[in-house]
């Protein structure tokens, strides 16, 4: 089981979307937190999980574990901003 | 080849009591309309009192999109008007969109976003529901949040543009920093809205004024100028429509009785059923003993009467009542004559007039009396005060009732009130109470100064007053000058027989 879970909240396929998509992954890759597992909700397809999460924006990432949660919108094109913003951090330079 | 086809825009009414009256039927439906006001200015209750009368009067569903206020607060605070959102809910009839940012967990923004997750709630909100309305509380929220100003602006106009398609008709709020100035803080108008709506809560000698204004209304009609309203517990936003209501004068020809005898032949025979008459006189002239008379002559003839009473306790009034030989209480427990007792300080002009509004309402009555204008004059401001006028005349009129209000003269000795300057020419009649001096005595005189659509007597008579009421005698013919406050003799100086 993973301990950091988080959920990429998108509006369709979009070129927006897909750039939040590569860019959260990227900033996954090496993690001092572990791996993480990234769910992608089409808020079209599933907007009860828009509800739930009461999400208003698009791109959306919402970083369900560990709590408190943590979100932040846009197509997360700074890394170090969005890693910031989960409150995450990459590994010491080997 | 297609051609441009003029066509009416159709509106929705409201049910906001007054306002679908001064937008000459409401809002325009599959438009949008900007709601905007300064803090504490009533944006909310307009926002679900909109959707509450879908429900209510319509029966059709409408959508609460909360960008401020948690959902929970929503239902609790209008539950004080007898809005039960959470029965509605239950019914499908109400549906929230909590777009309220949570203090915990804000959002940080990298990089470019869009609103569609907001947009696919509302839209799956409105196809779920069958909703044709939409309240969207209030924007400034959401430019609080982000600092994508323009992104938001662009974003809010695709919203609305999807909204407006699918035929539903959109209300925004939106704060305002000062009741005059820029429609709203962050320029939304433009680019959301088609209407624009001002609500504003001004200080006014010492005390609150509402008003709300049509600003635009595009492609339709409406009343324009700021028309004052009211917040009740019962229907929540009242707007007073003052110049939708046209003060029309006496139509109809059926005469009442005003209580007197000598008085009704004096107006050639009795006021109008559907006329207001002003009553002038100085402190002790008998103002309230005709009010009394006037109640008790309707009474009598199986009329239904209500005394709004701003000067003397009921105790007192019924007390005076006794001692004329009429019995105010039994007429109470019969149930056709109501006395409210109303302090003047107690509310706003807007709020005795709603509430005056209401009273006559329920009860129904063929007649009503106010005791005295003067009382609430020194409470308000002129433009309050007028508006108050205009509003409850058109208001009896357009129910047929018959009316007697008062006025206090400043002076003992001749005439004209501030009261009266205002309200004169409001008023279809005016009887005029004055002491005369003369003979080294006080006497009384009455007048019949005016009486639209009627001939009547013009003469200065006198009258005296004792325990069985009003006596009203011959005319003076002796004596000039009554009213203008300097009586005098004429040459002959040979005493009126009275």
């Amino acid at each position: 089981m993973h301990e950091l879970r988080l959920k990429l909240f998108i509006a369709g396929d979009s070129p927006r979307a897909r750039d939040a998509a590569a860019n959260l992954a990227r900033a996954c890759e090496r993690l001092a937190d572990g791996p993480a597992l990234i769910e992608t909700v089409d808020i079209l397809m599933d907007p009860d999980a828009a509800d739930e999460f009461r999400v208003l924006t698009t791109p959306t990432v919402v970083r369900v574990s560990p709590t408190p949660r943590r979100r932040v919108t846009g197509d997360l094109r700074d890394i170090t901003q969005v890693l910031a913003a989960l409150d995450l951090h990459l590994l010491s330079p080997p | 080849m297609s051609r441009m086809v003029p066509q009416g825009i159709v509106k929705r009414r409201t049910g906001i009591p007054g306002f679908d009256l001064i937008s000459e039927g409401g809002l325009p439906a599959a438009r949008a309309t900007l709601i905007a006001g300064t803090a504490g200015s009533a944006k909310t209750i307009f926002a679900a009192q909109f959707l509450v009368s879908g429900i209510v009067n319509d029966d059709e569903a409408g959508v609460f999109v909360s960008f401020e206020d948690r959902v929970e607060d929503i239902r609790a605070n209008m539950l004080s008007f007898g809005w039960d959102i959470a029965a509605w809910e239950k019914r499908k009839k109400w549906v929230f969109v909590d777009a309220a940012p949570d203090p915990e967990e804000p959002t940080a923004v990298v990089g470019g976003f869009d609103l569609s997750a907001l947009l696919a709630r509302i839209e799956r909100a409105v196809k779920q529901s069958g909703a044709t309305r939409v309240s969207l509380d209030s924007l400034n929220a959401l430019f609080v949040q982000f600092a994508e100003h323009p992104l938001l602006r662009a974003e809010l106009f695709r919203i609305t543009t999807t909204l407006k398609r699918l035929g539903v008709t959109v209300l925004f709020t939106a704060e305002r920093l000062d009741d005059y100035g820029e429609v709203t803080r962050h320029g939304v108008e433009e680019f959301v809205a088609d209407n624009v709506v001002i609500l504003r809560n001004l200080l006014q000698n010492e005390r609150r004024r509402r008003t709300i204004e049509i600003l635009k209304l595009r492609g339709a009609s409406h009343e324009r100028g700021e028309y004052p309203f009211t917040i009740t517990s019962r229907d929540g936003i009242v707007v007073i429509p003052l110049s939708g209501i046209e003060l029309t004068q006496s139509s109809s020809t059926k005469r009442v009785t005003s209580g007197i005898k000598r008085l009704d032949e004096m107006c050639g025979g009795g006021f109008f059923r559907d006329s207001i008459t002003l009553v002038s006189g100085a402190t002790g002239t008998g103002k309230t003993l005709l009010v009394t008379q006037f109640m008790a002559g309707g009474f009598k003839a199986g009329e239904r009467c209500v005394l709004f009473a701003f000067e003397e306790s009921k105790d007192q009034l019924f007390r005076n009542a006794a001692a004329w030989g009429y019995d105010f209480a039994t007429m109470e427990t019969d149930g056709r004559l109501l006395v409210v007792n109303r302090y003047p300080h107690a509310m706003a002009m807007e709020d005795h007039l709603v509430q005056m509004q209401q009273v006559i309402a329920d009860f129904k009555p063929n007649r009503v009396a106010v005791d005295s204008l003067s009382a609430l004059e020194r409470v308000s401001s002129i433009r309050s005060f007028r508006e108050f006028v205009i509003a409850l005349t058109s208001y009896l009129k357009k129910h047929e009732m018959v009316g007697l209000f008062t006025s206090t003269t400043p002076n003992l000795l001749g005439g004209g009130s501030v009261t009266e300057k205002h309200i004169s020419t409001l008023t279809d009649s005016i009887i005029l109470l004055r002491y005369v001096e003369a003979y080294g005595d006080m006497l009384r005189s009455i007048n019949v100064l005016k009486m639209r659509g009627s001939v009547h007597d013009g003469s200065l008579r006198q009258y005296s007053i004792d325990g069985r009421g009003m006596h009203i005698g011959e005319p003076f013919r002796h004596v000039q000058g009554i009213l203008s406050g300097e009586p005098h003799l004429d040459d002959d100086g040979s005493r009126d027989d009275v």
